[in-house]
């Protein structure tokens, strides 16, 4: 356990030097490859393919099951399975959906989770950046503790947390309201915002900001114009992090959410119980949900995959 | 210079540096660190939290029942889905690297980690519904299992006591007479609804005489019931059905010497000089019930179908890890081994995998962690009647803090003990950040 967790190295080694494709070619001239290695090789590589593609079934087929499924009448749903419709793609509707948006709770539960979401993320990063800078740069006793103090609660379970926070927020005014569950994921988020930005931060060249420092700018100064800007890809990659795990958190908001209003995960969660004649609802609510992660992961495929690299071991 | 100029400003940076920090380390000490002390403290107490019971609510893990069950399905999770989602991600890496379209692939496997636990559980919800008719888990099983044990067309079909038939034991049925040549046989049946008769069964007809060379039995199974009554027992009457499709083994000393199936108007034909004098038996395979699947969500299988669904959202995560470990391995090395007459298994098995190795334990350690607090996924997919079946410590410690019959000293209790699991990884981590640190 004493390896880091592997970090995407700066420049991706994009093209491989002299990696030969499938079937090795004879890579030197005194070991000729004989013709029954290279018909095995070649059967290998078949049979490769052929697994993968089974596979990527394998994972593609659930998705593609909810996905179909939503646009399906119920009657349709009740009657025969989602895979019907390559038999019979008239049956195809978007009527769930249009139900579904004409309803206010699934749209007012979106709305929620918006709520929720973006001032949870913008608080991590804002107080993470803050701290991290402190500890890369500022000078200030018992610094390294501190930071070890930080770095030791990078695991803590949110589970630890949930009885006590939810007494302290009762007796503050907290519990059920939007600013609790917000205020909830920043504490839970912030020990990784501060171990990652403070990694980050510290391999700022000490003399860019020096000389800022010699130019007369303040701390606060320095911050905005020097380590932000510097900061952007970890601070990125940060914020798709936390904008995905608060987005798609469904047990701090079963327990701290204003119960009026729930974050989709909530609502939903709430369907499934009559889980069986109610896939109608299920499936397009289900995939309304997925659907802005899943766009952010396409369009931040890059910075997602270092952000969970550098996220593990959380 | 710049020396002079911090020691200057020494009391004001300070000031800077905690108002840089406060925020943070107020929110972490008030919703973080100070939790702990309470769940720590609040899980020596009893029900009410008033009365101090010690040690009781943790031995209470091992001797309560349904805590029991939680621990033992936690153990059961923390064995199989870190390993078998590091194997699956191991393995795609690997295959992926020379493939074209292994990006694609790859995209394919990672996305599931972009969406909520949430939207997973409704999904595997939908993939192991019981009915194959609507499940996909269940069609693919039913199907696979349906090729290999062929379908039952007459489950529930019986004989009537005037028929010539008797039950043989294990669902067959057998002639009570031996089969002669040149005699037809009957073999009426009863107990299959209208509706369960193959399509292509045919209006049966009475046994046609033997052949003149007499070498062949002739008989007719069919369905010896007319709707709404009129018929007469062991009589074909007009409108009963030939049993399409029964399969007929002749008997003689315990061995079978020939096989028919019947035709779609019941009639069959079987070499008289091999049966004659033998029984005919009805298999136990025509009777069989319907292959109804399995049940996924039933109390033995809910947390290996849970743990799938795990799997199915995680591998991609160990994939790309290792994907990024595998690209850090020397090229060299591995042409190397290619050269020298190894094979690709043991290129795999004697360099990647060894080279591999911190990245391996860093993906299973985290994975670990991870599946020790597994609660969503067991919460949406396993139904109400199975959540008992399928507990976790995650999910009981919900159901001791905020379900109806709370009871917070064993919820912390509970709390207190994923804490304590994670200790080790703590430890470890705050080694490497202070071997860093001090560098």
């Amino acid at each position: 356990m004493t390896a880091p967790a592997p970090r995407t190295s700066p420049t991706p080694k994009t093209a491989r030097p002299a990696s030969p494709p499938s079937p090795p070619s004879p890579t030197s001239p005194t070991s000729p490859v004989s013709p029954v290695s290279r018909i095995a090789a070649r059967a290998a590589g078949g049979a490769v393919r052929v697994l993968l593609v089974l596979a990527g079934l394998f994972w593609l087929l659930p998705t593609a099951g909810l996905l179909f499924s939503s646009f399906r009448s119920p009657s349709d749903i009740a009657g025969s399975g989602w895979w019907e419709v390559f038999a019979a793609p008239a049956q195809l509707t978007t009527e769930n959906y249009t139900r579904l948006l004409s309803n206010g709770t699934i749209t007012g539960s979106l709305l929620s989770t918006v709520l929720i979401t973006v001032p949870a993320t913008l608080l991590v990063l804002l107080l993470g950046s803050f701290a991290g800078y402190a500890f890369a740069w500022l000078e200030f006793p018992g610094r390294d503790w501190w930071f070890l103090g930080v770095v030791a609660l990078l695991v803590v379970p949110v589970q630890v947390a949930l009885v006590p926070v939810s007494k302290l927020f009762g007796a503050v005014g907290l519990f059920e309201t939007t600013l609790g569950v917000v205020l909830f994921h920043t504490a839970f988020g912030l020990p990784f915002a501060i171990f990652l930005l403070r990694n980050f931060f510290a391999e700022i060249p000490r003399e860019l900001l020096e000389a800022a420092r010699l130019d007369g700018a303040g701390e606060v100064r320095l911050f905005t114009r020097v380590v932000l800007p510097l900061g952007g890809p970890a601070i990125a990659s940060l914020g798709i992090f936390q904008f995905l795990w608060v987005w798609n958190d469904m047990l701090i908001a079963l327990i701290f959410a204003d119960s009026q209003s729930p974050p989709i995960t909530v609502a939903l969660q709430q369907q499934v119980r009559q889980f069986g004649n109610n896939v109608d609802v299920l499936a397009p609510g289900a995939f309304l949900s997925m659907v802005v992660p899943l766009a952010v992961f396409f369009a931040f495929q890059r910075q997602f995959a270092s952000g969970v690299m550098a996220g593990a071991v959380k | 210079m710049p020396r002079t100029a911090r020691t200057r400003s020494n009391g004001n940076s300070r000031a800077v540096a905690a108002g840089f920090l406060l925020p943070a380390l107020l929110l972490l000490g008030a919703l973080v660190v100070y939790p702990i002390g309470y769940s720590v403290q609040r899980s020596l107490f009893d029900r009410s939290g008033s009365s101090f019971v010690g040690l009781d609510n943790y031995l209470a893990l091992v001797t309560d029942d349904s805590l029991r069950t939680a621990v033992r399905n936690n153990l059961i999770w923390l064995v199989l889905a870190p390993a078998v989602a590091t194997a699956l991600g191991l393995l795609f890496a690997v295959l992926t690297e020379r493939i074209r379209w292994g990006t694609a692939f790859k995209l394919v496997v990672f996305m599931p980690m972009a969406i909520s636990m949430l939207a997973a559980g409704i999904i595997f919800r939908l993939v192991y519904e019981q009915d194959p008719d609507r499940g996909v888990a269940n069609a693919v099983w039913v199907g696979v299992h349906d090729t290999f044990a062929e379908a039952s067309g007459f489950p529930r079909a019986r004989p009537l006591p005037v028929h010539p038939l008797t039950a043989a034991g294990g669902g067959a049925y057998v002639t009570k007479e031996v089969v002669r040549a040149g005699e037809p046989v009957r073999l009426p049946l009863v107990g299959v609804a209208p509706g369960r008769m193959p399509e292509e069964a045919r209006p049966a007809r009475e046994p046609a005489a033997p052949s003149a060379a007499g070498d062949t039995v002739t008989g007719t199974a069919w369905l010896d019931f007319t709707k709404g009554g009129g018929g007469k027992p062991n009589v074909v009457d007009p409108a009963e059905l030939g049993l399409a499709g029964l399969r007929i083994e002749a008997v003689r000393d315990g061995e079978v010497v020939a096989r028919a199936t019947a035709a779609a108007d019941g009639s069959f034909t079987l070499p008289a000089d091999r049966v004659d004098g033998a029984v005919l038996r009805l298999p136990a395979s025509n009777f069989r019930e319907q292959y109804d699947g399995v049940e996924w969500l039933g109390p033995s299988l809910v947390t290996p179908a849970v743990i799938g669904a795990y799997v199915w959202m995680w591998a991609g995560f160990a994939m790309v890890l290792i994907g990024a470990g595998l690209a850090a391995v020397p090229r060299e090395l591995l042409e190397a081994a290619r050269v020298d007459g190894a094979n690709e298994w043991q290129v795999f098995r004697r360099i990647t995998v060894p080279l591999l190795a911190p990245v391996l334990v860093v993906v299973l350690v985290t994975l670990m962690i991870n599946v020790l607090k597994v609660f969503d996924l067991v919460f949406v997919i396993a139904p109400g009647s199975a959540q008992d079946d399928a507990n976790v410590l995650a999910l009981q410690l919900y159901r001791s803090s905020f379900g109806t019959d709370a009871d917070l000293g064993v919820g912390s209790a509970i709390a207190v003990v994923l804490l304590l699991l994670v200790l080790p990884v703590m430890a470890v981590n705050i080694r490497r950040i202070r071997r860093e640190t001090r560098r």
